[in-house]
């Protein structure tokens, strides 16, 4: 047999490539079992109700309850409300503090970089129970520092127990979030800042960009794309928030709902708390119509944000 | 050779394999196993050195393990067990709805004619019956008194008498609040609970008549927007002016530790921080119920009833186990239980010796004030919204004062009747 008619059976007919498949299953089996399964079944259980101890199919009648009846919506609608607030603060201040830190470490005169950056991002690997304790002992007006600290510099007048008062404790827990996570859009911003080719900015230093003319005209739109994609991160991030309002304002999300995002919502319906029993059915509800404001938001990002940074990319 | 050597090894090894089974079969013969599930892992070492020593001397033949799991997962894990078949053969209750939703499917046995049942008062047996009060399913053991422990070193200071009427009470805040030296009152609204537990359940009975007004708002006769529930929520609105500063941020922990490092002179209390209080406070403490509105008036405590010892329907040894239960219903149990554990009070009609001058001040009060339970936790707060989980939300607003106490009541009525139609 000479090498071209080898070559033309194997065009012929292609050995099926076993290897792809076999690599991919890991993945895709431990995917599927533990996200898309679950998924789909969270989704099931959404549409049925427990009447009588069996499950019963009720169509979209959970979401009518849940959008309808004021005893669900009203609490929907401010966990809600609640969590576009916590993550509109997360935009305004995490981010731009984020991009900020990582412009000033990129700075070739600052010295200690890697010690500011360790000490930036430590917070981010903590656990939230820690996090949640610590600033709980923190803000505390009885044994926290906090109220001495500003003593220190007369500011004592200005301290109030912020995690107790309706009107401010969303907003100091999504500061206490913000020193958690800035952390990682300043990692991401400071690769991408590290990744701008040299040429890039030697060109620009020729044509007389510099300084924070420099930042703002060539940098920032080279960064573009990593900023939306912490955007994104902090989206999705924000709308499954829990753990830090459990530990620090438990399930009730008090005073009086104000800390109640969709993710204590959500628990609170599953799980039950204390006297009230758990629905799983509306849980399931909950946890659907969160999966679709994520959805939709990855959507929004995808097909209108990303399509239009691309040619930023070089 | 072998072979011989090989046949004597099998044939030892049967032998004595029959011999093992012989002697366990003897054994399980004589003496009967009851585990018992519960959710109370910090009284193992009371059962195991007090309780159980002392039935099984009196009960020979019947051996008692005390088999606990953790708190948050003894609902789920004990479901989980009575389905598969493998609970244990006396299980510990919860008060209400959750017992009695296990008494439904049938996982625990009714003993409304337990021998030892005629021990308890109908409010003790309330917690574990059906709605209509026919069967019972759990022996009641232990309860939780509410009031007010406070600093007798401090009071001895500043001259202070115990308070019985309101006025009296308040005058006593005044005081300790004008010396400066103490914080009139541990409390916070952090936490929610306490606001209501330790607050509105605490004072409430006294306005609404315990018992009188509890059965009267579940068939529906009286509304929690009626002056006597809305009372308590007034008395709780002049609380703020006496509690520690940034009350708002203070949470259950922190109530605690101010009362017992000598930082505050009252705390509102349940009895079960009996326990604790005595280890850790350096000064001598004293009780005094819920004050009156005017002296000489009735007086009611909220006398909750916590935990209770319930037959698995599907035991192996119903007889011994109710010879178990039994047991827990006689005088004896309660006087080791309720010694071992200051605070948590026995259930039992018979009165109880205690050691501790503490839990003898709370659990004196069943003399001369009528009991009830806390009003939200029967048959209230099956629906949605949960009156107990929302009780705690507008209590807090009340003390915090971000809401009046007629809009509290109104906000909680509100939602009682959304899904709560008292039969007429």
């Amino acid at each position: 047999m000479d090498t071209e008619t080898m070559a033309a059976e194997t065009r012929a007919k292609r050995p099926i490539r076993w290897h792809v498949g076999v690599f991919l299953a890991p993945a895709v089996l431990v995917y599927t079992a533990f996200m898309i399964l679950p998924l789909f079944g969270t989704l099931q259980l959404s549409l049925f109700r427990n009447i009588e101890q069996t499950q019963v199919f009720v169509g979209l009648g959970n979401f009518r309850t849940l959008f309808g009846d004021p005893n669900w919506s009203v609490n929907f609608w401010n966990a809600l409300r609640n969590n576009v607030w916590f993550f509109i603060i997360h935009m305004l201040v995490q981010n731009p503090i984020g991009i900020l830190l990582a412009a000033l470490l990129s700075s070739p005169k600052l010295r200690f970089t890697a010690f500011y950056r360790t000490a930036i991002f430590v917070p981010t690997i903590l656990s939230f129970v820690i996090v949640g304790f610590a600033w709980k002992l923190i803000l505390s007006p009885i044994w926290g520092v906090a109220p001495h600290l500003m003593d220190f510099v007369g500011l004592k007048s200005f301290f109030t127990p912020w995690l107790g008062k309706e009107q401010y404790a969303l907003t100091a827990l999504s500061l206490v979030s913000v020193w958690q996570f800035v952390g990682i859009p300043m990692m991401l911003i400071y690769a991408a800042l590290l990744s701008i080719p040299d040429e890039v900015i030697e060109a620009a230093e020729c044509d007389g960009v510099t300084g924070m003319a420099q930042f703002w005209k060539i940098k920032l739109p080279l960064i573009l794309p990593s900023i939306g994609i912490i955007s994104i991160l902090t989206f999705v991030g924000n709308f499954n928030a829990f753990d830090l309002i459990y530990t620090a304002q438990g399930a009730l999300a008090g005073p009086n709902y104000s800390t109640d995002i969709l993710g204590t919502f959500l628990y609170r319906a599953f799980f039950g708390f204390q006297l009230q029993v758990g629905d799983p059915n509306m849980g399931a509800a909950i946890a659907t119509i969160m999966f679709l404001i994520i959805l939709a938001g990855v959507c929004v990002y995808l097909f209108l944000v990303q399509t239009r940074l691309r040619r930023y990319q070089f | 050779m072998k072979t011989k050597l090989l046949t004597a090894l099998l044939l030892g090894t049967s032998i004595l394999g029959t011999g093992i089974l012989g002697t366990t079969g003897m054994a399980l013969a004589e003496d009967v196993t009851l585990n018992i599930e519960s959710w109370r892992g910090d009284d193992l070492t009371i059962w195991k050195d007090k309780l159980i020593p002392a039935f099984e001397a009196k009960n020979p033949g019947i051996k008692v393990v005390f088999a606990p799991s953790a708190p948050t997962e003894y609902d789920a894990a004990l479901g989980a067990k009575l389905a598969a078949g493998s609970a244990g053969d006396l299980i510990t209750c919860r008060p209400f709805d959750k017992s009695l939703e296990l008494f439904k499917k049938g996982n625990l046995a009714d003993i409304s004619s337990l021998p030892g049942m005629e021990n308890f008062s109908p409010v003790a047996k309330a917690a574990w019956q059906t709605d209509d009060g026919k069967s019972s399913f759990c022996v009641p053991m232990a309860s939780v008194i509410h009031g007010f422990i406070y600093n007798k070193d401090a009071f001895d200071k500043l001259g202070l008498k115990v308070p019985t009427t309101n006025e009296e009470f308040y005058a006593v805040l005044d005081k300790i609040k004008a010396d400066g030296t103490y914080i009139p009152m541990a409390m916070g609204t952090k936490d929610l609970w306490e606001a209501a537990t330790m607050g509105y359940q605490n004072i409430g009975p006294n306005y609404w008549k315990g018992e009188e007004g509890r059965a009267a708002l579940i068939k529906g006769e009286q509304k929690l927007t009626d002056a006597d529930w809305v009372e308590p929520y007034k008395e709780l609105a002049k609380w703020k002016p006496y509690l520690g500063d940034g009350f708002e941020a203070q949470t259950y922990p922190d109530s605690q530790n101010l009362f017992t490092l000598g930082r505050a002179a009252i705390y509102p209390a349940g009895s079960w921080e009996i326990g604790l209080f005595n280890t850790q406070a350096q000064f001598k403490m004293g009780a005094f119920p819920p004050p009156v509105q005017k002296a000489g008036d009735t007086c009611y405590i909220s006398d909750h009833t916590d935990i209770g010892m319930g037959l698995n329907a599907a035991s192996k040894h119903p007889e011994e186990a109710k010879k178990f239960l039994s047991w827990v219903a006689s005088p004896d149990f309660a006087t080791i239980y309720a010694n071992a554990l200051p605070g948590f009070f026995s259930l039992n009609s018979t009165p109880v010796k205690m050691e501790d001058p503490l839990a003898q001040e709370f659990v004196s009060w069943r003399g001369k004030c009528k009991s009830t339970i806390r009003s939200t936790y029967q048959i209230l707060s099956r629906g949605t919204p949960n009156l107990e989980n929302e009780t705690w939300v507008e209590s807090a607003n009340v003390i915090n004062g971000t809401d009046t106490p007629e809009a509290a009541a109104k906000k909680l009525q509100d939602g009682l009747d959304s899904w709560y139609k008292p039969a007429k």
